[in-house]
C-alpha cells in the first residue's frame, strides 16, 4: 500500500508563503510526476512528503494514517536525491544496505536483499567499489538500491535525472519506468523536464508557484489543457498563441495551436508567412515562421525535409479541431 | 604544465625556493651533527676536541632522559585527545545557527592568537595561583582547599593550558570540514532511518577523517616542541621536564652544547618515530 493524501497542506518560510493550501491524492502503485518551473515549489512539496520540511499548517496522510508529525524514517518512504547523496566513504555494498543496518536487519538477511537489489539493477560487479569510482548512471543506480532494499510503501525521486547526459537519462527514465511497472509501488517524481513528465507519469501535477494548475494523464493534459501556463508547458516545442483578430474569429482571446498540429504547404494555406530559422532533427523540421499580422513568430513541425528554406514564402493552416481556445484570465473554453 | 617544455621550466622556476628551504633546513642540521660529535663548552674552554659518541651515551644514559621522553608522549597525546574530541563537539556547536554566529566564532578563534608565553603567565597568575587565582577562589568558595595546580597537578595544568591554546585550531579546521558536508547526505541517513547518535557515528565522523588526520598531524608537530609554557609556569619542575626542556638546559643550563645537540639528535629520532606511529594509524585517511 502506498497511498499519500495531502489536506490543506501549506508551507510558509518566514514570511513567504511558497505552498498555499492544496489538496492531492496520490493513489497506490501510480506514477505520479510533480512538474513546473524552476522555483515553484514542487520540490519542497515533495520534501513536505518526504517530512524533511515541516508542513506550516494541513494534514498529511499515508495509507489512511497520519503522518503529519512523523520523523522520515517512520513514514516508509524511500528518497532518492538530486546529488544522489551517496555516502562517499562506504562501499555500494555498504551504501545499499545502511538503511537495513539502521533497521537493526540480520546480517544474512541484509546481504540477500543487497544481492537481490544489485541483480535487478545490474550492480552486482561494483558492489565493492566506492561511489567515488563509478559513473553517473551508476550512481544513480546506486541511489535507487537504497531506497528499494527497504521495500518502501512509496518511492520519492527529487531531480534524479539532472546531473545526467542527455543519452543517460533516456536510458535511465526507461529503467525507472521499468522498476516502476516491475514494483507496482507509488513513485512521486520531482522534475522540470516535461518530456520525463509525459513519458513516465500516469499522472501529472503542474505546479506554478506552489500552486497546483492541473492534475491528469499525460494525454488529458496535452489535448485538453485547462489554462494558457499548462497549456505552453506541456508540450514540446511549445504551443503557438495568437491573441486579437484571429482569436476573435474563434470566439476567443487567445488561441493556441501546437506545432504539429498545423498543416504546411508552399503554394496555398490560411496563413501565410515567411519561414525564419529552421531546425532539422532528420525525421521533423521546424520552422519558426513570422505570419503577416501576428505579433509572434509561430512554430510549425513538417515531417521530414521538405525543401523549404530561410526566407522562403510558406502558408500556414490550422486543424480546427486541435485548436485550444483560451479567455482573458488564460482560462480553457470549451 | 603538460608539455616537456612548461615543465623543465617550471623546474627552474621553483629550483631557488627549493634550494633556499633544503639549505635552511640542511645547515642547522649538520651543525647540530656535527657539535654532537663534539665535546664543547661555551664557558668551560669551548672546543675540546672529538669525542665520539661520548655526547649520545651520557645523553640517554641520564636518569632525567627516559622520564622526559615519556612526560613528552603524555602531553602530547593528552592535548592531542582533548582538543580532537572538544574540537567536533564545539565544531558541531558552533555549526548550529544562531544569534551572534560571527561574534561566537572570532571568540572561539582568540586563544590561537594569544602568545603561548602570555597566555601561560595568564594562567599561571589568573587562573592557577593557589592564593589570587579565580580557581582558588572558585574552590574557597565550594569550602574546599585550593590546588597549588603547578606543582600538586603540574603536568595535568600543562596539558590544559596547552589544550586550551590549540582547541581553537583543531575547532576551526574541524567546523570547516563540518560545513562541507553535503546536507543531502545527512537527510538520506535520516530517511534510512538513522537517529542522531548513528548519523554523527557513520556519516559526520567518517566525513571528518580526513580533518581530525590534518589536526593531529599539525599538532603533532608543534606539540613535540612547546616550551614556553613549560618555561613560564613549573621550569621543568615537577616532572614536567620535555625532550625539549631537557635539552634547553643541557645547552643553556649546564653550558654543554655538545651534550645538548646529541638531545637534539634523539628528539629527531623521536619526532620521525611518531610520525611514523601517526601516519600507520591515520595517513589512510589523506589517500582518496
Amino acid at each position: 500500500m502506498g497511498q499519500i493524501n495531502l489536506k490543506k497542506v501549506s508551507k510558509s518560510f518566514g514570511n513567504v508563503e511558497v505552498i498555499p493550501p492544496l489538496d492531492l491524492e496520490i493513489n497506490d502503485g501510480e506514477f505520479v510526476v510533480f512538474v513546473g518551473p524552476s522555483g515553484c515549489g514542487k520540490s519542497t512539496l515533495l520534501r513536505l512528503i518526504a517530512g524533511l520540511e515541516d508542513v506550516t499548517s494541513g494534514e498529511i496522510a499515508i495509507d489512511g494514517q497520519d503522518a503529519t508529525g512523523l520523523p522520515p524514517a517512520k513514514r516508509g518512504l524511500a528518497m532518492v536525491f538530486q546529488s544522489y547523496a551517496l555516502y562517499p566513504h562506504m562501499s555500494v555494498r555498504k551504501n545499499i544496505a545502511f538503511p537495513l543496518k539502521m533497521a537493526g536487519l540480520p546480517v544474512e538477511e541484509r546481504n540477500r536483499r543487497v544481492e537481490e537489489a544489485a541483480k535487478v539493477l545490474n550492480l552486482t560487479d561494483y558492489l565493492d567499489r566506492r561511489p567515488g569510482q563509478l559513473s553517473g548512471g551508476q550512481r544513480q543506480r546506486v541511489a535507487i538500491g537504497r531506497s528499494i532494499v527497504r521495500e518502501p510503501e512509496a518511492f520519492l525521486f527529487d531531480e534524479p535525472l539532472s546531473n545526467l547526459d542527455a543519452a543517460l537519462r533516456m536510458g535511465m527514465r526507461l529503467e525507472i519506468s521499468e522498476l516502476h511497472k516491475r514494483l507496482e509501488t507509488t513513485m512521486v517524481y520531482v522534475t522540470h523536464d516535461q518530456i520525463e513528465a509525459m513519458t513516465m507519469a500516469d499522472k501529472i501535477v503542474v505546479l506554478q508557484a506552489g500552486v497546483i494548475e492541473q492534475v491528469g494523464s499525460p494525454l488529458e493534459l496535452y489535448k485538453r489543457p485547462c489554462n494558457k501556463f499548462v497549456a505552453s508547458f506541456i508540450g514540446s516545442p511549445k504551443m503557438n498563441f495568437v491573441e486579437g483578430e484571429e482569436a476573435a474569429k474563434h470566439d476567443a482571446h487567445t488561441i493556441g495551436i501546437r506545432p504539429e498540429h498545423i498543416a504546411v504547404s508552399s503554394e496555398e494555406g490560411l496563413w501565410a508567412g515567411k519561414i525564419g530559422v529552421s531546425e532539422h532533427l532528420g525525421s521533423d523540421t521546424f520552422f519558426h515562421v513570422a505570419v503577416e499580422g501576428f505579433a509572434e513568430s509561430i512554430t510549425v513541425r513538417a515531417d521530414g525535409e521538405i525543401g523549404l528554406e530561410y526566407g522562403d514564402q510558406i502558408y500556414l493552416t490550422p486543424k480546427l479541431d486541435n485548436l485550444h481556445k483560451f479567455d482573458a484570465d488564460g482560462l480553457r473554453i470549451e | 604544465m603538460a608539455t616537456h617544455h612548461s615543465r623543465s621550466a617550471a623546474r627552474l622556476m621553483m629550483a631557488p625556493t627549493v634550494i633556499l628551504l633544503l639549505g635552511w633546513m640542511l645547515v642547522p642540521l649538520i651543525m647540530t651533527l656535527y657539535f654532537s660529535f663534539k665535546k664543547y663548552l661555551p664557558l668551560r674552554g669551548g672546543d675540546l676536541g672529538w669525542v665520539g659518541f661520548d655526547n649520545y651515551v651520557r645523553f640517554v644514559t641520564s636518569s632525567s632522559f627516559w622520564p622526559s621522553v615519556a612526560t613528552t608522549l603524555f602531553i602530547v597525546g593528552c592535548v592531542l585527545a582533548i582538543t580532537v574530541i572538544l574540537g567536533i563537539l564545539l565544531a558541531m556547536l558552533l555549526d548550529q545557527p544562531m544569534w551572534g554566529q560571527g561574534i561566537v566564532r572570532i571568540l572561539v578563534i582568540a586563544p590561537f592568537f594569544v602568545m603561548p608565553t602570555v597566555s601561560a603567565l595568564v594562567w599561571k597568575n589568573m587562573f592557577m595561583d593557589p592564593t589570587n587565582g579565580i580557581l582558588a577562589h572558585l574552590w574557597r568558595f565550594f569550602g574546599a582547599e585550593p590546588v597549588e595546580w603547578l606543582s600538586q597537578a603540574s603536568l595535568q595544568s600543562i596539558v590544559m593550558i596547552v589544550s586550551w591554546q590549540w582547541l581553537p585550531f583543531a575547532t576551526l579546521i574541524l567546523l570547516t570540514a563540518i560545513q562541507s558536508l553535503d546536507s543531502e547526505q545527512l537527510e538520506a541517513s535520516e530517511m534510512d532511518g538513522a537517529n542522531h547518535l548513528k548519523r554523527f557515528w557513520y556519516i559526520i565522523l567518517p566525513h571528518l577523517g580526513r580533518a581530525i588526520t590534518i589536526v593531529v598531524l599539525i599538532q603533532t608537530i608543534f606539540l613535540l616542541s612547546i616550551f614556553a609554557e613549560i618555561f613560564v609556569t613549573t621550569a621543568g619542575a615537577f616532572g614536567t621536564k620535555t625532550l625539549t626542556y631537557l635539552i634547553f638546559q643541557r645547552v643553556l643550563e649546564s653550558q654543554n652544547v655538545g651534550l645538548g645537540s646529541a638531545g637534539g639528535v634523539y628528539a629527531i629520532i623521536l619526532a620521525n618515530l611518531v610520525a611514523i606511529f601517526l601516519m600507520r594509524i591515520v595517513g589512510k585517511n589523506l589517500d582518496t
